[in-house]
């Protein structure tokens, strides 16, 4: 996908259970993630690679993203990630 | 297949649709409308996606879009047209709005069901018209809170003020040959409100009814299946039908009851609802 930027601040999901809350501002110049989770000792890396991979299909190269996770699956990262991503780029119309 | 029970599921809360189907319901009805907030509807379409795209799942799934006359019909469909689900509900089911779902799945070549939603009273009133604008349709679901808001009706627990519309659907449905979806019972806490409201629903000659909470799947799938008694005798039915038939016999009793074709109709209905049903049995209805 071609390189697409995050122009205004977005968030996406919660912080109930089974859910992450993601927020995203433009970044400087590169990708910058931080992850809060009740499990990131067994799992940061993990959710760090599903949110990595994600910004990289969806041609994200350049924002600051902060996750606040709650137990969320793959399936509900990526989801919210492409949300977040979504209402970045939609913002900025 | 009919379905006894289908759970609604809010579009966008993932630990319930991540859980959907373990909860024993017939079916699953993924909610991208009520349940959904409207600054949230972007969000729920794409969880919903990520999630039918990630799981098997054993049970039948289908989606309740938003409404022809919101911002969002489309958009909802231009989603949830790739995914592997089972078929649309269409809220407030109207000509107009049947008549776009069967020319948008259509033209995109989508074999999707379709359950039309009937939750007012125009809808009510032109619900076999409504109806038959797809032959995608498989089902009518009774909307009964939104119905009597536009009835002006006051909805209570005794469900007298639905009686009629749950009639008109029962016939529509019956004529149409598609399922009779009974509207949820509201209160998550009263079962045996629901035991009540339910058995009241299947002996007018719903065949199915939609649900709000995982806790009441166990109670409607048992009402809504036929007993033992019930499938002994219909098989006892088709038995004798299959000896009069040998016979040459066109009229027969059994237990010194006539057995005609209604009687043999609603055997045929029970043996299907309780799995058991084998196809030579069509034979014999001829």
């Amino acid at each position: 996908m071609e390189e697409r930027r995050i122009t205004k601040i977005a968030k996406a999901g919660s912080v109930e259970s089974n859910d992450i809350l993601i927020m995203m501002s433009p970044g400087e110049g590169s990708l910058e993630v931080e992850i809060e989770s009740v499990v990131y000792k067994q799992f940061g890396d993990s959710i760090r690679k599903v949110i990595l991979d994600t910004l990289a299909e969806e041609g994200i190269k350049d924002a600051k993203v902060i996750a606040k996770d709650k137990g969320a699956l793959d399936f509900t990262i990526r989801a919210r990630v492409k949300t977040c991503i979504k209402r970045g780029i939609e913002n900025e119309l | 297949m009919s379905y006894r029970t289908l759970l609604f599921i809010p579009g966008n809360n993932p630990g319930m649709l991540l859980n959907s189907d373990i909860l024993g319901a017939d079916a699953y009805i993924i909610d991208l409308e009520d349940a959904v907030a409207i600054n949230e509807k972007d969000s729920a379409r794409i969880l919903v996606k990520e999630y039918i795209n990630t799981f098997d799942r054993n049970a039948d799934v289908f989606i309740r879009i938003n409404p022809l006359d919101s911002p969002y019909f489309y958009e909802d469909l231009d989603v949830v047209k790739d995914l592997n689900v089972k078929g649309i509900v269409l809220p407030k089911a109207s000509i107009e709005s049947m008549e776009a779902l069967d020319i948008y799945l259509d033209e995109n070549n989508i074999d999707f069901k379709i359950i039309g939603l009937i939750e007012t009273a125009m809808g009510l009133e032109l619900s076999l018209e409504i109806l038959s604008k797809s032959k995608k349709v498989i089902g009518v679901l009774l909307g009964a809170e939104d119905l009597t808001l536009d009835l002006g009706a006051k909805r209570t627990k005794k469900s007298d003020e639905i009686r009629y519309a749950r009639s008109r659907i029962i016939a529509v449905s019956k004529a149409l040959q598609i399922e009779a979806i009974d509207t949820p019972w509201t209160d998550t806490d009263d079962y045996e409100g629901l035991k009540i409201d339910t058995l009241n629903a299947k002996d007018l000659g719903m065949t199915g009814k939609a649900l709000i909470s995982p806790r009441h799947v166990d109670i409607v799938n048992e009402i809504f299946s036929p007993s033992k008694e019930e499938l002994e005798y219909a098989v006892r039915v088709m038995e004798a039908v299959k000896s009069a038939r040998e016979k040459g016999l066109g009229a027969f009793s059994l237990d010194g009851k006539m057995v005609d074709l209604p009687i043999i109709k609603r055997a045929v209905n029970l043996l299907k609802m309780g799995g058991v049903y084998k196809e030579e049995c069509d034979g014999l209805l001829k």
